[in-house]
């Protein structure tokens, strides 16, 4: 019997919860840790970007609008998915990192981890970042964390699975939408995630992931006036102009630091605040 | 008889004849009926692929900069929702007269396109600035009243100051081959127009075949309509780039033939500024560039110059723009 030939992948972007090749048809050569290909990948132009923006903006209303305790029910459901995948993403960030078996596997458990971990916060903001305001006035004052809009991500450049749950799951809790950038060099993690994405209750649109180089997009992300924020996490050396950039919009900007973070390390509430708004409503009372 | 279209009919290579040598066509219904079946068919096939073809056209930088301040300045700007107020139209009035307020080099739209109760609160609000008024009359959008139900609303229109009338025509006559009735109601309603322009609305999405479209588009222009437009907006399909090629066909083949130049106006469905720009493209490869002027072709569009203004800001500025930075109405 003759030796089964592979299939080989050729993967495509998620965007608007559909999975279209890249508008300029380009795609590059993904390869592991020792330079083995291993699949191809599209390589999402300023046009993905821009369309992917569109379909966060549509998906807006929607996803913010939604009961942060449904919000909180879907992203669990996010990660039961993708315990059921974890063998996947365990060989995939095995390869990419050029971690052995149990790491990779345990990078995947504590990945899995975050995204409960966030889908536990959706419905505890509020209680936590907002509250009642005393006020000298015959007023009951209350302040309400609300998510701001669209924001960029570009996810970190390393560490293809823990780094990618790190920054997107907590844009998604407070109820933004999400335009992502995934790593260039270690996609593999962040494609199987928008196949996790589109096969749980992720209304489309919630999340848009772009493979590709965050060196090339970001700069249109960065000066795109439908965008509200951006998590410069992966930018790199491109940081400090795409920071400059974003000030022309106004935009929330969340500082990378030069090294990747520990992305074990309890991330606390520091990659939601940034992209939420505070609304204080005074409420006349005695009238 | 030689028909229209035939390479020896009156027209043809010949200086221009005007209307009168067609006078023959609409003496009686059965003339009309021979000459509009005479028309010849339209290849779907042929005329959908040309169609598509014509939509692969790239159109960049200078020439895309051109193409969106062309399309903006032939934008009639319509709103006709039952939930219609004067506050609204006055604001649509006022995004017509500067569709970007950040920017005063932006062109001004050909027309506000409301219900005919409002055009006098439209002509009020363009006052001076050379935007037409354009109303719906003849019981839009489904022409079910009776003529003179039809021309009273036209003269009411025309009375409360539209210089523009956007009429429907009888499909249910068109449809059942009464073409004579439909002739007589688009002069009828002409008549009534007095000195305003008048666009008859054939309603393509109800005619079925290409066609019925080409000799609604003929029977139209026999009668003096002024422009042809596709559809009211509220039938789906609205307009599709086959249809307005075969349109333009006919203003084209028309004006040989007659020497007098017909507009057209695709209406609904036309959302982007990439549909505008197919529909540009074609204009000029159909019909010529005779019709690239707000006089002779329009876009019958409400969300369509949001998404001019928002490329056109891309264009300026050099980074994309979003819902937020256009003025809503």
């Amino acid at each position: 019997m003759s030796e089964r030939i592979e299939v080989r992948k050729t993967y495509k972007l998620y965007v608007g919860g559909k999975f279209p090749r890249s508008e300029s048809g380009r795609t590059y050569e993904v390869t592991d840790s020792r330079g083995r290909f291993v699949a191809n990948a599209a390589w999402a132009s300023r046009k993905d970007a821009r369309d992917a923006v569109v379909a966060a903006r549509g998906a807006f209303a929607g996803w913010s609008g939604a009961t942060a305790y449904n919000r909180g029910q879907v992203l669990y459901r996010v990660a039961e998915v993708m315990e059921g995948r974890a063998a996947q993403f365990a060989a995939e960030v095995a390869a990419g990192e050029g971690l052995s078996e149990t790491k990779a596997r345990a990078a995947v458990d504590a990945a899995i981890d975050r995204w409960v971990w966030y889908a536990g916060w959706t419905d505890k903001l509020a209680a936590v970042l907002g509250g009642t305001n005393p006020v000298a006035g015959p007023y009951f004052d209350f302040s309400v964390p609300e998510p701001t809009g669209v924001v960029a991500v570009l996810a970190p450049q390393r560490s293809s699975l823990l780094g990618l749950v790190s920054v997107l799951a907590p844009v998604l809790a407070t109820g933004c939408t999400a335009v992502l950038v995934s790593s260039k060099e270690r996609p593999l993690p962040a494609i199987t995630l928008s196949e996790v994405l589109a096969t749980s209750d992720v209304p489309g649109g919630v999340a848009n992931l772009l493979t590709g180089d965050a060196a090339e997009i970001g700069p249109w992300l960065a000066e795109h006036a439908d965008v509200d924020g951006i998590d410069l996490c992966g930018a790199g050396t491109t940081a400090m102009e795409l920071e400059r950039s974003a000030a022309g919009t106004l935009k929330r900007v969340l500082r990378t630091t030069a090294e990747e973070p520990d992305w074990t390390a309890d991330p606390g509430l520091s990659r939601m605040t940034p992209f939420l708004e505070t609304k204080t409503v005074w409420h006349p009372i005695g009238v | 008889m030689t028909h229209a279209l035939d390479p020896t009919a009156p027209g043809r290579g010949t200086p221009a004849v005007g209307l009168d040598a067609y006078a023959d066509v609409t003496r009686s219904d059965a003339a009309l009926r021979a000459f509009l079946h005479g028309l010849p068919g339209v290849d779907q096939v042929g005329a959908e692929a040309r169609a598509a073809q014509l939509g692969t056209r790239s159109i960049k930088t200078t020439a895309k900069a051109w193409a969106i301040d062309a399309a903006i300045s032939m934008v009639d700007l319509t709103t006709l929702e039952g939930a219609d107020t004067p506050g609204r139209v006055r604001s649509l009035a006022a995004k017509a007269r500067r569709p970007d307020p950040t920017d005063a080099s932006c062109p001004q739209v050909a027309a506000v396109c409301v219900y005919g109760d409002l055009a006098g609160v439209a002509r009020d609000a363009l006052v001076g600035t050379g935007i037409h008024t354009a109303a719906v009359a003849t019981a839009f959008p489904s022409g079910r009243a009776s003529r003179a139900v039809k021309i009273a609303d036209v003269r009411d229109a025309v009375g409360n100051g539209a210089d523009e009338i956007d009429m429907v025509i009888d499909r249910g006559a068109f449809l059942a081959g009464r073409y004579l009735d439909v002739f007589e109601e688009i002069v009828a309603v002409k008549e009534a127009c007095g000195s305003a322009h008048l666009k008859v609305i054939l309603e393509t999405g109800e005619l079925r075949t290409y066609d019925a479209v080409r000799r609604a588009s003929w029977l139209a222009m026999l009668a003096g309509g002024d422009v042809i437009k596709t559809s009211t907006g509220k039938v789906s399909p609205a307009a599709t780039l086959p249809v307005c090629l075969v349109m333009l066909e006919a203003v084209r083949d028309f004006r040989a033939a007659t020497g007098v130049q017909i507009g057209v106006k695709p209406a609904g469905g036309i959302r982007t500024t990439k549909d505008a720009v197919k529909h540009l493209v074609m204009i000029n490869e159909v019909a010529g560039p005779d019709w690239l002027d707000p006089d002779f072709f329009r876009f019958g569009a409400s969300s369509l110059l949001d998404d001019l203004l928002l490329q056109r800001q891309k264009l300026r500025t050099g980074h994309y723009s979003g819902p937020d930075h256009v003025s809503v109405v």
